[in-house]
């Protein structure tokens, strides 16, 4: 991750060869270690044991016996999963929720931010700022009651729609609704934030470069395409690197918190399954495997999207 | 930046028209739900069943506030959420930086390799179920450790940490104390701790706001009610009046109290934000700042 080559280590030239001297370093700073101490062992109780358990995908759990006793039964797990009739409906769910998050999500914040980055009102660009940031700060719970709340039959939004003289829409019952509320929610709630990244990539631009671009005579929209726009590219192609890598990672709580038994069909997306499978169920083993079949893939999208980022742009995670 | 001096044509007269109608029209797709959300936690139920509230209360009182205070599950969360909270903070704050400012240090062999320890698990982790069963068996299940403890530090917000050590707190500071005989740790406390203020308010607030929201962990580890923060609560309130609504039979009875529910929700959806909007200009300018160092790579 952001990993520093710690430049000019001065370390007194002696005799001493740099094994031994690596030793005494690390002796003399023994206060350092220990201040280690304690993360580390959070780190291993809490992080790695639970990677132990993941042996349980290939096991059938059993409570007497324990991770370690229960009995190995291979890929019985994976094969139940694939063959299931709820795999094709998970994956598409999980995919085009994510694809499509990832596709209307992409511009908003660009746009806002080269909005604020150009506006010459600077009391506007303040409290834009001040404004859209807002939502990031509400909790899951908060967003996907307000959403709950406005579009319930006798909220606000239906409320306008009678009003109008049209039909109430049953919007958090109807399948074919929850990915666009699901998105446009999670718009309104992210756009201001999102943001942030490429307003500090845009005000890092030199003003020369806009001058050069108005000496030879650009407007803003032709300053905009050729400075701006390039400048956020690498920013951009970091950002769209790191959800790419998450398609299949959609975050549990809020689909979980929008879900009712009548959007199922298109809100049963990977992580509500393993949780329902698992907590609701008790089927460990089965659900660590939907887990680690949703990890693993997450992995291999992420080296190979960052892999095809390096070549095409140059621009790459590690 | 020079704007001001740029001659503008009539290209870019038409881009700042569209510029600031843009800006104007984000301000209000934000803030429009919301004053809706906090207008009908101030009116009379019969009015927000009429349809009548739009952006403005109407009929305005405190009502629903008044019975939300008065509702023990309320209290209760209310009480959890800001022991979780400022336990919570305390605790993630100490392990930050004793995590942080060790691998901020030059000089010190295999701090590559314990980084890597720390880093690998935000890519990798056991899932859902290994986690839960780790938990349950360590007996944290339907405590309230199981809040507190089990996200004690966040590797991201001490890489973070770390990176403002890195390029905040000068070596020569360090090494002068060095050259003065102060060991590492009178460094960290007499020299480092000092001069960290800023960092340690990002960090306080970003994991106080990750605590104050918390939901997924509450929900999968406590089923106590008496354990329950404010955003389970809510989250019950939200769904469980829905069933309640679908079961009553007495229409007439079920309708007022119904009316009054509706209110009730609005009133508990703001409440539970109120600290967090009420912080909000300090949260903007920290966390912004946290963001901005987060990004320097190094």
């Amino acid at each position: 991750m952001a990993e520093t080559t710690s430049r000019a280590q001065q370390v007194p030239s002696n005799r001493l060869s740099p094994a031994r001297k690596q030793c005494r370093l690390a002796l003399r700073r023994w206060q350092l270690y220990l201040m280690l101490l304690l993360p580390l062992i959070y780190i291993i109780i809490f992080n790695y044991i639970p990677m132990f358990g993941i042996q349980l995908a290939f096991k059938n759990y059993n409570a007497r016996l324990g991770i370690w006793g229960s009995p190995w039964v291979g890929f019985k797990h994976f094969q139940n999963l694939f063959k299931s009739a709820m795999f094709g409906r998970l994956m598409y769910n999980t995919i085009s929720l994510s694809l499509f998050g990832l596709i209307a999500g992409f511009f908003p914040p660009i746009i806002l931010a080269i909005a604020i980055n150009e506006t010459n009102y600077p009391k506007l660009r303040k409290i834009t700022q001040l404004v859209t940031y807002a939502p990031h700060f509400l909790s899951v719970v908060v967003v996907t009651s307000i959403v709950m709340q406005l579009l319930s039959g006798t909220g606000i939004v239906n409320t306008l729609i009678a009003n109008a003289g049209g039909n109430t829409i049953n919007f958090l019952g109807d399948p074919k609704k929850f990915k666009t509320i699901y998105i446009i929610s999670g718009i309104w709630q992210g756009v201001g934030y999102d943001a942030i990244m490429y307003i500090a990539a845009l005000t890092a631009i030199s003003p020369e470069l806009y001058e050069a671009a108005t000496v030879d005579g650009a407007n803003i929209w032709q300053r905009i395409w050729n400075v701006d726009i390039p400048s956020i590219m690498p920013t951009a192609i970091i950002l769209l690197i790191m959800s790419t890598s998450k398609v299949l990672n959609v975050g549990f709580e809020k689909v979980y918190l929008l879900q009712n038994s009548l959007n199922q069909s298109s809100s049963e997306i990977i992580s509500t399954y393993v949780y329902k499978m698992g907590l609701v169920n008790t089927e460990y083993g089965f659900s660590t495997a939907v887990g680690l079949f949703q990890s693993v893939v997450s992995m291999i999208l992420l080296v190979f999207v960052n892999t095809i980022s390096r070549k095409v742009t140059e621009t790459s995670l590690w | 930046m020079t704007k001001q001096k740029i001659k503008r044509s009539w290209d870019d007269r038409l881009f700042y028209i569209l510029d600031t109608i843009l800006l104007l029209f984000m301000i209000l797709i934000v803030i429009l739900p919301l004053m809706h959300v906090i207008s009908v936690s101030l009116s009379n139920s019969g009015a927000v069943s009429a349809g009548k509230v739009l952006i403005f209360p109407v009929g305005f009182n405190l009502n629903a506030y008044k019975t939300l205070l008065n509702t023990k599950s309320i209290t209760t969360g209310m009480t959890n959420t800001i022991y979780y909270t400022v336990m919570g903070t305390v605790l993630n704050i100490f392990m930050t930086i004793i995590c942080a400012y060790p691998l901020s240090r030059k000089n010190l062999p295999g701090k590559k390799f314990i980084l890597w320890i720390f880093t690998f698990t935000m890519m990798f982790g056991g899932g859902l179920i290994p986690s839960y069963l780790n938990i349950r068996n360590l007996g944290l299940l339907n405590t309230r450790w199981a809040m507190i403890i089990p996200g004690a530090m966040s590797v991201w917000n001490m890489i973070i940490t770390r990176t403002f050590f890195m390029n905040s707190i000068p070596d020569e500071l360090i090494e002068a104390g060095e050259i003065d005989g102060a060991s590492d740790f009178q460094c960290f406390m007499r020299l480092v701790l000092p001069n960290s203020t800023t960092i340690i308010a990002i960090m306080a607030l970003f994991y106080a706001v990750g605590h104050w929201n918390q939901y997924y962990t509450a929900m999968l580890y406590l089923n106590k009610p008496e354990l329950y923060n404010l955003q389970l609560v809510l989250r019950n309130i939200i769904a469980s009046t829905q069933a309640l609504m679908e079961q009553t039979d007495n229409i007439a009875a079920a309708e007022k109290t119904a009316e009054t529910i509706e209110v009730l929700k609005y009133a508990v959806i703001v409440f539970i934000s109120l600290p967090i909007m009420l912080f909000y200009p300090f949260l903007q300018k920290y966390f912004v700042k946290g963001v901005m160092v987060g990004s320097l790579k190094g």
